[in-house]
This record gives structure tokens, C-alpha cells and sequence, in this order.
């Protein structure tokens, strides 16, 4: 791709270029954009010319910034939405159950539950055997390296009686392992092997636990946050394919 | 040199032996196959012409679109959606837009709704027609494919006239569209839809009750409903098990409640009820498009939405009926003008998965027909 080989360097500036095009001139926008984790001092001003990035349908809830407030006397940052307790006859019952295991919350109009590591498995066998949650839509996963507990765990399910769906999320460290749902779900399976292949998290009990996307041999799980973007497997690649790098 | 991929999965001991024996033979299929649409590898276990079993290697075309969305703002990334499935490329793009939109709190204009639906239903038909054309192709019949291609023209001019690009339009923008309809568009898609109504009849002249045809897709790969929730299949291949669910349906998007169109089921799971439930979707994505077109409001066609783009921290999963099946966007915000991350949960991906269930005892040349009528595409499943 011809805009990687423009800039070798480090994956991050990639994103540089684009936002300060975009940017009105606004010259201390431009300089703390790409460092993400000040956006909120600097948004503001920058935005002035469109304030209205109306969150439609949850305009109350809309009150209470996402981020804390800046300290900046700015006219308020349009914050989106935040997560609402989820209430329903089936999650009272999970909750009687499994008590304080289970964090269940609605956003953006969506139901998903934190679920505890140790719950999972009892969890979401009740999930398909008693709430009739039938079709494993996704399973994914997401890195936050700063984290304890770096990898969220995502099963996004579907159930086909009740026409709704939710995701289950769990959260374990580098290095824990999963019970496999293809005894649940038969679809996991290539969906466990691209996890284990992405990321790295294995899942005991999965038949044939091996990577998908990748080639056997490589090394290094590519949609962990320490992976570069322009980072390969050199050896692989030289030993397998004969050149010097794939870049 | 062995690849340990070519052995392990069926658990060969001992290739010679085996082969020799000529009880079981182990053949490889593809990556370089005109039949797998793409670079597919399958490895198949056979029993005489019989097979018992088939594992598929997939990779090869893969890119990292997750890792490059990554290392991209939300709005650049939008163009490589459509590099994925390259066949329906509008969809793609409308599944994205929908879910990033779903994050910032946006929601499209309605003039821009509806061209959206216009557009995503004719890339509907450009699909089928493109899977119709191959399909038939590689189980014998060549004359689909000259005929389907002919008519898929229509679509593409259409396409270049809106955005310029004919494959990977790029045609839809977070908050709504970049481009006005061109002047004459409500006209060139009226005439479409006359144009290629008699055509559809002309394709299921050829093949709907031609012997061969039936011969070769009755009883072909069936599969059942059950199986088809278990694997996780869905579009037309769920559909043609029996079971009678479209996320336009189901999980409302875009302003598809707005329209009146049915949604066709088949009895049997085999290869000629899919091609059946194909050849009626094509049908009802014209209804759709009649009525969109007759009454696109007037109106702006971009929501408000900040030219940098930084969604509020959260996620979100939204998933569309793409032609091949549910295409589902999970995109996780860290509050920046990047993704933190998305997922995209690839139709074609998940169905591939259950070609190993469907030709187990079929014959080796049914294999073709199972891999056509999954209506796989590579750039999608290799993602």
C-alpha cells in the first residue's frame, strides 16, 4: 500500500495526517490531536462551527459528559450517551442466582453483561439451554495492554424465539484460558481458532485449536496492541516465501 | 518439505499407505481452482468419488483489514470495507457507515436513507446475478453466466454515474452520502427494474426446470435449519433450510420497514432451494427499489456530523443483511479519531464453515456445487 511505505516509521503517526486536513484552523488542535488522550480539552473550541452532533433519541441522557469536563469554558461537549442499568425479568434471575457476578447495562440501545471469568461457562450454558439464546452471531476479543486483565472476551448471541440480541463479555489476563462453546455453539469453532489466532487466548476443550488466517508456523499475534502495523514474521516469511521482508 | 496443514487435519498417519490401499485418498482442491471462487484450498478426504470429509484453508488472501482500521480514523477507514466483499461493496459500506453512525449518536437524513436502500438493493441483485452467473457456470451451464453479466452492467453504470467507481464504490459516507443523486438517477433505476424483470424470467427459462440443472442441485447439499442456527449460517442458505428470518425483517435498519417486500423460504436446504430463494430475493429487492424510488423526499442528504470525528467512548455491535448473509460491525471507541477496534463479522467467513457438513457424502464434483452456492467471497472471508 502506497501510503505505508510512506511513512515507516511507527503505526500511530498513520493517523496523523488525515485529522489535520480535516481540522479547521485551529492551530493548537492540530498539534494535540494525534496524541487521542487530550481530545477533550481540545475538541471543544475546534468543533465551535458544528456544536450539534445531536444524540437524537437519548437526549436526556445526554446531560452527563462521557469523559470529565475540561476545564475549558467551552460550550459543552455534545457527550454521547452512557451506559444505563439493563433490567429485565432474565437478568434479575441471572442476578438472583449468580449474585454480584454479573454486571448488566444497556447502551447506545444495546444489552451486554460483564460476566465474571468463573461464571462464564455456567453462564452461558444458561444463556442457550434456558433463555434460548440458539445462534452464536460473533466471538471476538479486544487487547488493553494497560489493563490487569488485558483481553475483553465478546460473544455477541442471538436468540431466534425471543428476536433479541446481547453480548457477553469476560475479561481475563495474558495468558488464561477459555472453556470452548463448541459444545454450545457449533460455530465457534473457526470463530475460537481466529481468536486464538489474533490474540492468542486459548480455549481449552476446542478440537482442533490451531490458527486460521495465518500460517501454522508464524509467530506473534497480530491484533494485540504491542503488534505494529508494519510488523511481519521475518523468519517466516524468508524461510517460506524466499525474500528478505514482506514489506 | 511438509506443510504440516496438509496432514494434521484429517489425521493421516501414513499418506503412502493409505494411498495405496486406494480405499481413502486424500486429494487437495485449489488454492489456484476456477471452481473455488477464489484462492480456497480444501483438502478432501474421498472414499472412491465419496467424500467423508473436507477441510478448508483460508488465509491467503488476508490483509488485516482489523489491524488497519486500527491505524486509521473512522472516515478513511471507510473505503476498505468494500475491499472485502468486493461483489457488494455497497452493503459493506452501508453496514460500517450504520455502525459508526450507531456510535456517534447520528442518524442519516431520510433522502439519504433512501437512496441508500436504492443502491444496497441494486448491489443485492448485482450480487445474485454475479453468484447466479459463476454458480451455474461451474456446474455446467455457460449461458447464465453471459446473460447475468449483461444485465450486472446495467447496475455497475448506474453505480459509476452516482459515485464514478463501479466495483468498490465507496458510495455512502458516515451521516449519509457525499454525492446528491444525479440528475436522471430516479429515471435510469426505473428503467432498470423494467428492464431486468423479464430478464429474471429469462435466467429461470434456462435453468428452473432444466433437467440437468436438477439433476445436478435437487438433494445437492442439504442442510437443515437446526444445523444452519448451530453453525451459525445465515442469509439465503438459512433461508432455503426453512427458516424464515432477514435481519431487514427482524433487527430493522436503514428504513426498511418502510417497504412491503416478502421474504421467500424453500423446504428442502439443498443447492436448488437456495437457487430458488435467490431468484425470488432478486424479485423483492426490485419491489423494494420501486418503492423507494417513487418516493425519495426532498431533503439534505448529511446528518451533522463533526468533521473529525471522535465518537463518545463505548461500543457497539450492528449488523445488516448483506446478499451472503448477517454482516456484523463491532466497533469498540476509545473516545479518539480512531477505532479502538472493529470486528467485522464476516458472512461469508461463518458459512464457509459448514461447506464441510454439507458435502460429506456427496460426490466430489458436488463439492463445486456446494462451494458455488454457499456464495462465498475470498476478500470476505480472508478479511
Amino acid at each position: 500500500m502506497p501510503d505505508e511505505t510512506k511513512s515507516p516509521s511507527t503505526p500511530l503517526p498513520e493517523g496523523e495526517p488525515k485529522p489535520t486536513a480535516g481540522q479547521p484552523a485551529t492551530p493548537g488542535a492540530v498539534k494535540a490531536t494525534p496524541s487521542g488522550s487530550v481530545q477533550s480539552e481540545i475538541k471543544a473550541p475546534s468543533e465551535k462551527p458544528s456544536p450539534t452532533q445531536v444524540p437524537k433519541a437519548a437526549a436526556p441522557a445526554a446531560a452527563k459528559p462521557a469523559t470529565p469536563a475540561a476545564g475549558h469554558p467551552a460550550p459543552p461537549k455534545p457527550a454521547g450517551p452512557v451506559p444505563t442499568p439493563w433490567e429485565s425479568p432474565m437478568i434479575s434471575k441471572l442476578k438472583r442466582t449468580y449474585g454480584s457476578g454479573i454486571e448488566a447495562l444497556a447502551h447506545l440501545g444495546q444489552n451486554y453483561m460483564t460476566v465474571d471469568r468463573s461464571l462464564l461457562p455456567e453462564i452461558l450454558q444458561v444463556l442457550r439451554d434456558e433463555e434460548q439464546f440458539d445462534y452464536c452471531v460473533d466471538l471476538t476479543a479486544v487487547h488493553y495492554p494497560k489493563r490487569e486483565k488485558q483481553f475483553d472476551v465478546v460473544w455477541v448471541l442471538y436468540s431466534f424465539p425471543r428476536n433479541e440480541r446481547i453480548r457477553v463479555k469476560t475479561l481475563i489476563a495474558d495468558g488464561d484460558t477459555l472453556p470452548s462453546s463448541v459444545p454450545l455453539w457449533t460455530t465457534t469453532n473457526w470463530l475460537e481458532r481466529e481468536v486464538y489466532d489474533m490474540f492468542g487466548i486459548k480455549f481449552e476443550g476446542h478440537p482442533d485449536l490451531k490458527r486460521i488466517l495465518l500460517p501454522d508456523g508464524w509467530k506473534g499475534f497480530p491484533l494485540r496492541k504491542d503488534y505494529g502495523i508494519l510488523q511481519q514474521d521475518n523468519e517466516w516469511v524468508q524461510i517460506n516465501l524466499g525474500i528478505e521482508s514482506g514489506q | 518439505m511438509t506443510d504440516p496443514r496438509t496432514l494434521s487435519p484429517l489425521e493421516l498417519e501414513n499418506p503412502d499407505k493409505t494411498y495405496l490401499d486406494a480405499n481413502e485418498l486424500i486429494i487437495n482442491m485449489g488454492p489456484q481452482h476456477p471452481a473455488t471462487h477464489g484462492v480456497l484450498r480444501v483438502i478432501l478426504r474421498l472414499d472412491g468419488e465419496k467424500v467423508l470429509g473436507l477441510e478448508c484453508v483460508i488465509g491467503y488472501l488476508h490483509r488485516g483489514v482489523e489491524k488497519i482500521a486500527e491505524n486509521r480514523t473512522y472516515t478513511m477507514f471507510n473505503p476498505y470495507v468494500d475491499r472485502m466483499d468486493y461483489v457488494a461493496a455497497v452493503s459493506n459500506g452501508l453496514g460500517y457507515c450504520e455502525a459508526v453512525e450507531k456510535l456517534l449518536s447520528v442518524e442519516a437524513p431520510p433522502r439519504a436513507q433512501y437512496i441508500r436502500v436504492i443502491l444496497t438493493e441494486l448491489n443485492r441483485i448485482a450480487s445474485h446475478q454475479l453468484w447466479l452467473g459463476t454458480h451455474a457456470l461451474d456446474i455446467g451451464a455457460i449461458t447464465p453466466l453471459f446473460y447475468t453479466f449483461r444485465d450486472r452492467e446495467e447496475i455497475l453504470k448506474i453505480f459509476e454515474k452516482y459515485c464514478g467507481a463501479r466495483l468498490t464504490t465507496h458510495a455512502f459516507r458516515i451521516g449519509g452520502l457525499q454525492y446528491e443523486a444525479y440528475e436522471g438517477f430516479e429515471k435510469d433505476v426505473k428503467n432498470f427494474v423494467s428492464f431486468v424483470k423479464p430478464k429474471i424470467d429469462e435466467y429461470e427459462e434456462l435453468l428452473t426446470t432444466n433437467r440437468i440443472w436438477l439433476e445436478r442441485t435437487k438433494g445437492v447439499g442439504v442442510i437443515s435449519g437446526k444445523d444452519c442456527i448451530a453453525l451459525g449460517v445465515t442469509g439465503p442458505v438459512l433461508r432455503a433450510s426453512g427458516v424464515k428470518w432477514d435481519i431487514r425483517k427482524a433487527l430493522p435498519y436503514a428504513n426498511y420497514k418502510n417497504f412491503d417486500f416478502e421474504v421467500p423460504i424453500g423446504t428442502n436446504g439443498d443447492t436448488y432451494d437456495r437457487y430458488i430463494v435467490r431468484m425470488i430475493e432478486m424479485r423483492q429487492s426490485l419491489r423494494i427499489i420501486e418503492q423507494a424510488v417513487g418516493g425519495i423526499p426532498e431533503g439534505p442528504i448529511m446528518a451533522k456530523v463533526p468533521k473529525v470525528m471522535k465518537p463518545p467512548v463505548g461500543e457497539v455491535y450492528h449488523s445488516i443483511e448483506a446478499p451472503k448473509g448477517e454482516l456484523g460491525y463491532f466497533i469498540v471507541s476509545d473516545g479518539s479519531t480512531q477505532p479502538y477496534r472493529v470486528r467485522v463479522r464476516p458472512p461469508s467467513f461463518v458459512n464457509l464453515q459448514a461447506l464441510d457438513l454439507m458435502c460429506r457424502n456427496q460426490l466430489v464434483a458436488d463439492v463445486i456445487a456446494v462451494i458455488g452456492t454457499l456464495d462465498i467471497v475470498l476478500g470476505e472471508v480472508d478479511r
